[in-house]
């Protein structure tokens, strides 16, 4: 029973979770499309992942293992403070490890190790619109998707590639989804994207936008790109510096004022993991410790 | 307090937050994965509403979604037991936000919101009471589903023709005794 000290379960009140639920059922059947929800004031800034909060507030049970990443990490201020919120308000187990999670909250990345059945990816999107920066008005963008005109979003990339000789969108690359909704995947690298066809349940939450949008387990997730100028999921050409890791997306972190710098994976648990089975960069602590986490 | 009013004020969630909330996991799960058969618990409506049907308009109606009781669902008891628990308005099927009742009872389809272009979201979710949930019968496939699932369905050209509205469409909740399954618009249904 909640008693009146305490928190209710997941911080949110019942009313506000309903709202949200619906919104979270109507996400899963228009697979891509943005629902509308009455976003709430929560005790963290808008930014700082509000959205994300209120959708794993919506979708946590008293069972579940929640991990949560800001850029692959789980050691940052934002995964850390959330974390904190959740071990508080739900009582729920946290942890680092992608495998144990049953829920995961990110910002900005997909875990490596790939998701399964059992599990749910929470995103904090920032702006939910894909079409947004090349059309700021709301009422032609919603009008934009009910008839399916996405013309703007080709020319854009085109555009892109006329300027630059390839489509220069790095990150937050626009997807199609099951060939109807052009979605924005939350700005994770656009190496992640292809990771987006997965087992696990994807939930989006814009908290400052209001906007609730969700990818079913095992949905056709395309990368819009032209027919010569196919879409390429690229990482910096390095292995991770600490685990030597060929096939994770690496963070460049400067290391002096002398132009020294490495590359080692923004995803830490997975990074942690390979040095924990002997797998060791160019840069690895000499005596197997591990030096990030 | 007389019998009714009694039967009215039980059958609610015991502990609200954590138990709805494991119940709406379910139901999540359920549209996620569409024709995946999930147990969900913590609701004793009157009859003749189900378990899994009282749990789903417990996690899920409230004030501000209209529901319409369709055929031997609309009852005295179930009219008060809802409006105890939710607060939900009780609707004819076209103001409907979610409709319960059995499959004949609820039809056509046609009468209900199917969303506008603008808002495909703004559909009603039917819940559709049956007597036994069986993964046999129609074939699923599309989103949610990594081959096909099967799911014994009352009918399927209804469905199908749903199912081409899309991004328009309702959704629905198959329920029978404490068990669940969901179909929503974008599923693909054939004949077994």
């Amino acid at each position: 029973m909640t008693q009146s000290d305490q928190y209710n379960f997941a911080y949110l009140d019942e009313q506000t979770k309903r709202m949200i639920r619906r919104a979270l059922l109507k996400a899963l059947a228009v697979p891509g499309y943005q629902v509308p929800f009455a976003s709430r004031e929560m005790p963290m800034p808008y930014g700082w992942g509000t959205g994300g909060v209120q959708v794993s507030a919506a979708v946590l049970t008293p069972e579940d293992r929640l991990k949560v990443i800001d850029q692959g990490a789980d050691d940052t201020t934002n995964a850390v403070s959330i974390r904190k919120f959740f071990e508080k308000t739900a009582r729920v187990e946290t942890t680092g490890h992608t495998v144990e999670a049953t829920v995961i909250q990110t910002r900005h990345r997909i875990p490596e190790e790939p998701l399964g059945e059992g599990q749910i990816l929470v995103y904090q999107v920032p702006i939910p619109e894909p079409l947004r920066f090349l059309e700021p008005r709301e009422t032609e963008t919603r009008k934009m998707h009910a008839l399916e005109e996405y013309g703007l979003m080709h020319v854009k990339l085109y555009e892109d590639i006329a300027r630059h000789g390839e489509i220069a969108t790095a990150y937050a690359y626009p997807v199609k989804v099951e060939g109807r909704y052009v979605m924005d995947p939350s700005p994770i690298p656009k190496f992640d994207n292809p990771k987006m066809e997965m087992a696990a349940i994807q939930l989006f939450g814009a908290g400052r936008e209001q906007r609730i949008y969700a990818v079913p387990p095992y949905s056709r997730v395309e990368s819009l790109d032209f027919e010569d100028h196919p879409f390429c999921a690229s990482k910096a050409d390095h292995p991770c510096a600490l685990c030597g890791a060929l096939d994770s997306y690496l963070d460049e972190v400067i290391m002096d004022d002398d132009g020294g710098r490495m590359f080692v994976c923004s995803d830490t648990d997975y990074c942690a993991a390979r040095q924990a089975a002997g797998h060791l960069g160019a840069m690895a602590a000499s005596d197997g410790q591990e030096e990030r986490r | 307090m007389d019998d009714v009013t009694n039967q009215a004020l039980a059958g609610g969630f015991q502990d609200a937050p954590c138990e709805a909330a494991r119940a709406f996991r379910a139901i999540l799960d359920a549209m996620a994965r569409p024709g995946r058969i999930h147990p969900v618990t913590g609701v004793r409506p009157p009859a003749p509403l189900s378990v899994a049907a009282g749990t789903v308009l417990l996690v899920l109606a409230d004030g501000t979604t209209p529901v319409h009781l369709a055929g031997a669902c609309d009852t005295p008891q179930l009219r008060q037991w809802l409006t105890f628990h939710t607060g939900a308005p009780i609707v004819r099927r076209e103001e409907a936000a979610f409709a319960v009742g059995r499959w004949a009872e609820l039809m056509p389809l046609e009468s209900y919101r199917i969303g506008v272009p603008d808002y495909p979201d703004r559909s009603a979710t039917l819940i559709v009471e049956l007597d036994a949930l069986a993964d046999t019968g129609a074939r699923l496939t599309g989103p949610g589903i990594r081959t096909e699932h099967r799911l014994d369905l009352p009918e399927t050209s209804a469905l199908r023709a749903n199912a081409a509205l899309f991004p328009l469409g309702v959704d629905f909740i198959f329920t029978a005794g404490g068990r669940l399954a969901a179909l929503p618009r974008t599923t693909c249904v054939e004949d077994a």
